[in-house]
């Protein structure tokens, strides 16, 4: 990314800058770190101190601990953890599949296809939150891990992101391929699905991120507490322990860290998987 | 009948068919694969947007006529739902917030990314950390966030305690007690997370920007302000009315964010006064006493009003092209 403005950068300017991004930086990351001092803090010490103070004075473990007794909070990870796994898998298989289709094969009625898929992304998913439950409920899938991820198992921005990919490539590669002899699925699996790797990589991450992320249909679809997963278990924590704000702190850093790890080691996927469905959402 | 007869009893002696069973493989172009096989590649994503989007879809549309609840069957009522809507304060107030939040947080998230991108597009040491770190509040879930914020809120939380530590209130401001602030609260917090996803969508589009534009601006004495208005914000535009529309529609579809704020025990702050259109749907069409023909009726709304929204934003876009 070569930018205009390296080469002339007055002393003022660029203290001016610094001073800029330092202000944004403590906005954007300020609040988890003062979560994460808050979840630090033992019971002994003031949390509503004033002035307020950012460091704790005995770092401590122990609401973490407390958490994990009053909420089965791991267990709450590892069914997010479970759902979101289960989501990558058929939205990299689903996704893969009907892009390869979209872009790489001719046949009546892919045009159709392809706009049923785009209708899709126009409706929004709370528009049609009740009809939902009620098929997930005739399905006998309320209250299971696969009824939170099955309405968003294979995205249809995942579909575009893929045909896009898939067409990406050139057509000599896979011709000499036909020319062998090599079918449909011979073809997808040994030189389509080789060559688009990041995207698939990029949709695995963002089908991860959306279930672990995700609100609203895992609480009206998930009855029973041993199901949960992290977003509803904490909206669970905050509404029963609300006026305990270590124990918050605990619970949200475990729902969040995670996360931040996955981010800072795939950063590069995560910035372009944003680019490139914007562009195309 | 008779033409259509002759017609097919002409066509086996016409040279087409018999081109076709004289020179059987040889001239047609290699079979790329089976009639059927695109079909299967496509079956996954059609089972589930077949049954999970356009079957809920029409679902919606056709209990929104009806009386339907959870226990009873419903029967056709016509346009009952939408009348009873019309006199539900519920759904006004519900309506308003929706609007009051689009108009609040569309405007910045329009243009604090644009600034946020401009400050980060330039090789200084350290802007990919500066970047990474920006992005951060994104990857979190509305709930976590919405739940840092809340502490952070609190009457006797960090900003009130920075508020009052320089002098700016003297009593704890009730961000989340006062039916007006858990709004503005929400709003901030929509804003908050959305700096960063933003701030990546601008900075794909900055870095289309010609070099020379910016040269050529500077010769001509113009300073910094005045390239940005000059050089980036017009070349910017189409993308800004991209970040306006999605922006507009999530805005416009809030939930998670009213949700935390207002105490997950209730929905919707004091009296129901901050409730949201899928904050109603939900407690109208979901519960065990779920109404689903007059949830299904709101939820054809929010997907009209959506819609809407979409078609004039983008149809503000296509307006400026001409002037």
């Amino acid at each position: 990314m070569t930018t205009y403005s390296r080469r002339r950068h007055s002393r003022s300017s660029l203290v001016l800058r610094y001073v800029l991004l330092l202000i944004v930086f403590a906005i954007s990351v300020g609040p988890f770190v003062w979560q994460l001092s808050t979840s630090l803090k033992s019971l002994g010490e003031d949390i509503y101190s004033y002035p307020p103070s950012l460091l704790p004075h005995q770092p401590t473990l122990d609401n973490y601990k407390r958490v994990s007794d009053v909420i089965p909070v791991f267990g709450f990870a590892l069914n997010s953890l479970i759902a979101a796994s289960m989501s990558v898998v058929a939205n990299c298989v689903g996704a893969a599949m009907a892009g390869y289709a979209l872009a790489r094969l001719r046949f009546r009625g892919r045009k159709l296809a392809l706009l049923a898929i785009v209708a899709g992304l126009l409706v929004p998913l709370e528009a049609i939150l009740i009809s939902q439950l009620l098929l997930v409920r005739s399905l006998h899938l309320n209250n299971t891990l696969v009824g939170v991820i099955l309405p968003g198992a294979v995205g249809a921005l995942n579909v575009l992101l893929m045909r896009n990919a898939f067409l990406g490539f050139p057509h000599e590669v896979e011709e000499a391929a036909l020319i062998d002899g090599a079918n449909a699925w011979q073809r997808f699996f040994r030189i389509g699905l080789p060559s688009v790797k990041g995207t698939i990589a990029v949709v695995a991450l963002f089908a991860f991120m959306g279930v672990w992320d995700d609100f609203l249909w895992p609480l009206v679809v998930l009855s029973d507490p041993g199901n949960y997963t992290l977003t509803v278990g904490l909206d669970y924590l905050h509404g029963t322990f609300a006026q305990d704000e270590r124990l918050v702190a605990a619970g949200t850093i475990i729902a969040v860290a995670p996360l931040i790890l996955l981010f800072v080691i795939l950063q590069r996927f995560f910035f372009r998987g944003v680019g490139e469905g914007a562009v195309k959402g | 009948m008779a033409a259509p007869l002759t017609s097919t009893a002409r066509r086996p002696g016409t040279g087409e068919t018999r081109t076709r069973a004289v020179v059987p493989r040889k001239r047609r172009k290699l079979r790329t694969h089976l009639a059927t096989t695109p079909w299967l590649f496509l079956l996954p994503a059609l089972v589930i947007t077949g049954l999970f989007i356009v079957y809920p879809f029409l679902n919606t549309a056709v209990l929104s006529f009806t009386d339907a609840k959870l226990i009873v069957g419903g029967k056709f009522t016509g346009f009952a739902n939408f009348a009873r809507m019309i006199d539900d304060p519920l759904f006004w107030t519900a309506l308003r917030n929706c609007g009051l939040y689009v108009l609040g947080c569309v405007p910045p998230l329009v243009i604090l990314p644009l600034l946020i991108a401009v400050l980060v597009h330039t090789t200084l040491p350290g802007i990919t950390f500066f970047r990474a770190a920006f992005y951060t509040p994104v990857v979190a879930s509305v709930v976590v966030a919405g739940l840092i914020w809340s502490w952070m809120l609190d009457t006797k939380g960090l900003v009130n305690s920075i508020l009052q530590w320089l002098h700016l209130v003297t009593a704890p401001v009730p961000f989340l007690s006062d039916e007006t602030l858990i709004l503005i609260s929400a709003m901030l917090l929509t804003i908050w997370k959305g700096l960063g996803y933003y701030m990546i969508v601008y900075l794909a589009a900055l870095s289309t920007v010609p070099r020379e534009l910016y040269e050529a601006a500077e010769i001509d004495g113009a300073g910094a302000v005045r390239r940005f208005l000059s050089v980036t914000v017009p070349h910017l535009r189409s993308t800004m009315v991209l970040v306006g529309a999605i922006s507009a529609v999530s805005a416009f579809r809030v939930f998670t964010e009213l949700y935390v704020l207002t105490g997950s025990n209730n929905s919707g702050g004091p009296g129901g006064a901050d409730i949201s259109m899928v904050m109603l749907i939900r407690s109208v069409g979901t519960g065990l006493d779920g109404q689903l023909g007059y949830g299904s009726a709101l939820s054809l709304v929010l997907f009209v009003l959506t819609l809407g929204l979409l078609l004039v934003v983008l149809r503000l876009n296509r307006r400026e092209d001409r002037i």
